[in-house]
């Protein structure tokens, strides 16, 4: 993708964020795209792409009464949306459509309208994983981080700040969940989930949704809000188990997927200015930070603890609270993406001041696929 | 017989042998004859070459411990073991499989990566055995 070829120029998250019991998950869906089309000044005649995981896309673009000439379905976990923002971009340049929406929602709290968990027993997660009781995020997601800790002696305090710094940008945010500041103390006497997890050291389940709206670059001047173009795109795949796991020091999928985004975007990593890692867990923006070659393996734990992720710092991470603290409905990547949107816009709650570059990454299922999506608020 | 609400395996015709050899006792990993690559899980074809042309082999059953998790929020059929380790042994073979801990406490006291473990198969049903570890008796390989 040329960078800068294509722009963001709708953007919404849904009405309300956390405990939704009255609206269904696909209304979820809906009312982040209408307030989408809203922002970008367009009704769903004007969509002729659908881009979405979650539902079908197919039940999406019905729902709205679009007609599209371009569908995406890619569903590879929370960071399908980023991949749907890549595969977007390269549709919009070669003609496939003109105007792309991408809809995220999840009754993931209310589980109004949502499917159920749980693959086949014959699938290789459920003959060679489920006999052994592993059930859900909090028991999987976490398997690779004792080997992590050791190799890097990464201590539990360490994994704890995680959490810690990212709950002081919740508590600028006033759509957060949680916004009380935590010490290290308080999370590591929070309830144990999975050692080495505490309670505070998981996301949290909620309710919500968002939605994008995506067009050439040369359309872009013609929308009332600030254009955000997209300057790297990468995404990548991995595994299905966690034991498969190429190593469990670091993921494949996130050094592949962050590659080619840089390499696309020909900036270097002293050029960003705020960064949105997914964080499932307290360990993914360690894995991220080392993975995207923000720090060398086995530092990102020394870097947040030394305040470089916290406000003031001069890598701003998590800056709407994070998984942890913000909102996570079950796939999180759209509010990772929205948060990035916001600072390219300048109307963030935690604003970073003069943001230019700003990079969403997003991980799928567990540690099972990756997305990267580079954006600046200048035009290359 | 273990809880019967805990999930058992649905053996596919590519992992039957793997199960098959679970039942008998025998750890069974796969090999190219081609590329001599060892991997898991099983399936007809090399995933390094893409030779059909692979076979079983009975394992040593032998390796060490390379992470887990002590899962306090049990899952459904394992409330009576909660808080149970969730393991992932390094095979010597070269392959990481996962797993559970047995005949050891589940503490991060007891529980130490790398230590050497050794297979140890619990019957779950009258098809199905589950390769489970053990740590190996005097710590010896």
């Amino acid at each position: 993708m040329k960078p800068g070829s294509v722009a963001i120029v709708g953007a919404a998250e849904t009405t309300e964020l956390g405990i939704i019991p009255g609206l269904s998950q696909i209304q979820l869906h809906a009312d982040a795209a209408l307030n989408a089309l809203k922002d970008a000044g367009l009704s769903p005649k004007d969509i002729d792409g659908v881009a979405t995981a979650g539902e079908s896309p197919v039940a999406i673009a019905h729902y709205l009464g679009i007609k599209p000439t371009y569908v995406d379905g890619t569903s590879v976990g929370g960071c399908s949306f980023m991949l749907h923002v890549r595969h977007a971009a390269a549709a919009i340049n070669e003609g496939l459509a003109t105007t792309v929406l991408v809809t995220h929602g999840e009754s993931g709290r209310s589980r109004v309208g949502a499917g159920r968990f749980g693959g086949s027993p014959a699938s290789l997660q459920g003959q060679f994983e489920a006999p052994y009781g592993a059930a859900g995020p909090p028991s999987m997601f976490t398997i690779p981080v004792l080997r992590y800790m050791k190799e890097y002696g990464v201590t539990h305090e360490q994994l704890a700040m995680v959490a810690v710094v990212q709950r002081e940008w919740a508590g600028m945010n006033p759509r957060a969940s949680f916004r009380d500041p935590i010490t290290v103390e308080d999370v590591l006497n929070s309830r144990m989930i999975a050692y080495p997890f505490h309670l505070l050291e998981c996301c949290l389940v909620t309710d919500g949704g968002g939605a994008l709206i995506l067009t050439s670059a040369d359309r872009a001047k013609d929308f009332p809000t600030k254009p955000v173009y997209i300057i790297g795109t990468g995404e990548s795949a991995e595994t299905p188990m966690i034991s498969q796991m190429y190593d469990f020091k670091s993921s494949t999928a996130f050094r592949i997927s962050g590659k080619k985004a840089f390499d696309e975007a020909g900036i270097k990593r002293s050029e960003v200015d705020h960064l949105m890692i997914y964080d499932a867990f307290a360990h993914l923006p360690l894995y991220g930070l080392e993975d995207l070659g923000f720090v060398k393996p086995g530092e990102a734990a020394q870097f947040i603890w030394d305040g470089n992720t916290r406000p003031g710092g001069k890598l701003p991470l998590n800056t709407n609270g994070g998984g942890l603290s913000f909102m996570h409905s079950g796939m999180y990547g759209m509010y990772a993406l929205q948060e990035s949107v916001r600072q390219m816009r300048g109307t963030a709650a935690a604003q970073v001041a003069n943001a230019k570059i700003s990079v969403s990454h997003g991980v799928g299922g567990m540690f099972a696929a990756a997305g990267t999506i580079i954006m600046s608020n200048e035009r290359p | 017989m273990a809880d019967t609400r805990k999930p058992l395996p649905q053996p596919t015709p590519e992992t039957q042998d793997f199960w098959d050899g679970a039942k008998a006792g025998n750890l069974r990993l796969q090999k190219c004859t081609e590329c001599a690559n060892v991997y898991f899980p099983p399936r007809p074809f090399c995933p390094a070459c893409a030779s059909r042309s692979v076979k079983s082999f009975n394992a040593s059953g032998k390796g060490t411990l390379h992470s887990y998790v002590i899962n306090h929020r049990a899952a459904p059929g394992f409330e009576a073991d909660a808080p149970y380790a969730i393991a992932v042994v390094m095979l010597d073979e070269g392959v990481k499989m996962m797993t559970s801990m047995v005949n050891i406490e589940q503490t991060p006291e007891a529980l130490m990566l790398d230590m050497p473990v050794e297979v140890a198969f619990e019957a779950v049903s009258e098809t199905i055995s589950l390769p489970k570890f053990q740590p190996v008796a005097g710590g010896a390989k």
